[in-house]
């Protein structure tokens, strides 16, 4: 019998909330967190709107000379774990560090950090560039800091599958846990990509979306005026404990990681593969591992970009696996209001199906105005929807052709 | 005024918020806590504000602020 996997602590900061609670409240009563971007002029952008972090002070959770050598990413990581470390009730005195462990997926990593050092080389030459500028902007550099800042010294790595990488890192820590090389683990991730290089180039992908009058509606997952997904920023943060070990020291647990698959379409840099074939094998996977037959699932937090490709295909992975049972299925897309947080999208939606799983509730797909003919299961449409979630899944998708799903089970 | 302005930048480079208690004598090292990416900060940061050059030669000798005042007040 495998060593079991339960959450016991969260933590994030979204475009709809710097708390879990906040963060819950909005996705449940359908609050956008899409607005015009404030961090820099947007005039030479067909997109201008992204889905911002507001009113984060690193200063809160971290030392000012800390806060300084960090690039945004790993401060909104740091935050986050520490939020997640306390709802816990975790003290690293109680615990053995070597058997704490952190696995994170970033995207990007520290792109702001990477063009304010170029535009310095540019403009002031070599012997200007910061000795920092390498430590902050590597990808794994979150998951180093937040180890320092916990003490955790057990396994600790970093996942970088794009869209799918905090998705990635939570079944990586589940999977660690259980093996039992370690016996909490912290798991999630971050992105903070609005930034004037990474939004000019998706703009060139014809990625995101160009609803620039309406930003609030510019994100609509499986709507048929879907015209592409909208940049968000945060880090979602879970505590994964061995089932034992949360009982011994009486901790709340919220939920359990049952499942985890992940698949390659070995197809397209950027293209989902036809009929989301790749997707649709990541699911079959998780399903597998969590030893469950599709029917038992009651939830899906789709990846749903609001892409034209992804929602259709996305659908279409859906209907290959679960049959019959796909139109039984509450679906919905988070992104719609919180954007599409890239790397750390998985990990705010995870904590989405936890909270889902735990109180019966699916946060609803806002926007969805006029379903795409081609999008016919039931999103869960601009309302959240009160219905029992025994299991829930999450899909995560990436660049690269990376699927990456897992499932959580209600807690019993 | 030199090295009013070198504590205020190291002030501002290691995060320090009363910077009352930093004297010529107080080493970067040992007791603001700096590691050698802060030092290499607050050279470079030095070299802007002063309009001046500082090899890494020179720089490596530097012992506390007192050396530091004293090198740019050389070289100004």
């Amino acid at each position: 019998m495998n060593r079991r996997v339960v959450v016991t602590g969260l933590g994030c900061i979204t475009p709809i909330g710097n708390t879990v609670e906040e963060y819950w409240k909005s996705l449940l009563s359908g609050v956008s967190g899409i607005d015009h971007i404030r961090k820099f002029d947007t005039s030479d952008y067909p997109t201008k709107i992204a889905a911002e972090v507001k009113d984060f002070n690193p200063e809160t959770y971290i030392d000012k000379k800390e806060a300084r050598k960090m690039d945004r990413f790993t401060q909104l990581a740091v935050a986050a774990s520490q939020m997640a470390m306390k709802d816990a009730g975790l003290r690293i005195e109680e615990i053995v560090a070597e058997k704490f462990g952190v696995i994170l997926g970033s995207g990007i990593g520290g792109i702001e950090t990477l063009e304010d050092q170029h535009q310095k080389l540019m403009d002031k030459g070599v012997r200007r560039i910061s000795p920092f500028f390498i430590p902050m902007m590597i990808s794994n550099i979150g998951a180093g800091h937040v180890s320092m800042f916990l003490g955790a010294k057990g396994p600790n790595t970093t996942v970088v599958t794009a869209c799918a990488s905090s998705t990635n890192a939570i079944g990586e820590a589940f999977k660690v846990i259980q093996r039992g090389a370690a016996d909490i683990m912290i798991s999630g991730g971050m992105e903070a990509s609005i930034t004037p290089l990474s939004i000019a180039g998706f703009c060139s992908m014809k990625a995101m979306s160009t609803n620039n009058e309406e930003p609030q509606k510019a994100s609509r997952p499986f709507d048929i005026n879907r015209d592409g997904f909208v940049m968000g920023e945060g880090s979602g943060i879970l505590v994964l404990e061995e089932l034992e070990h949360a009982q011994k020291r009486g901790a709340r647990i919220y939920a359990e990681v049952v499942g985890y698959g992940m698949s390659a379409d070995a197809y397209h840099i950027t293209a989902p593969s036809p009929e989301g074939e790749g997707a649709a094998r990541a699911m079959e996977c998780a399903l597998q591992d969590a030893g469950i037959t599709s029917d038992e699932i009651d939830y899906i937090n789709a990846h749903g970009t609001s892409t034209p490709y992804n929602d259709k295909f996305e659908t279409m992975a859906i209907k290959k696996v679960f049959k019959d049972h796909a139109k039984e299925l509450s679906i919905s897309s988070t992104k719609s209001m919180t954007g599409h947080l890239l790397g750390a999208a998985g990990s705010i939606e995870a904590i989405a199906c936890v909270l889902s799983a735990n109180e019966d509730i699916v946060p609803p797909t806002i926007n969805l105005d006029n379903p795409d003919p081609e999008c016919d299961l039931d999103y869960t449409p601009n309302h959240s929807k009160k219905r029992e979630v025994n299991y829930a899944l999450s899909n995560s998708l990436g660049f690269g052709g990376h699927n990456a799903t897992i499932i959580v089970k209600k807690y019993k | 005024m030199v090295f009013e302005r070198v504590v205020e930048i190291i002030g501002e480079q290691l995060g320090i918020n009363d910077v009352s208690e930093v004297k010529m004598t107080t080493s970067l090292i040992n007791d603001l806590e700096a590691d050698s990416l802060d030092a290499v900060e607050i050279v470079m940061a030095i070299e802007d504000e002063f309009g001046v050059e500082i090899p890494d030669e020179e720089a490596e000798k530097f012992k506390n602020i007192g050396d530091i005042v004293k090198y740019v007040e050389a070289k100004k």
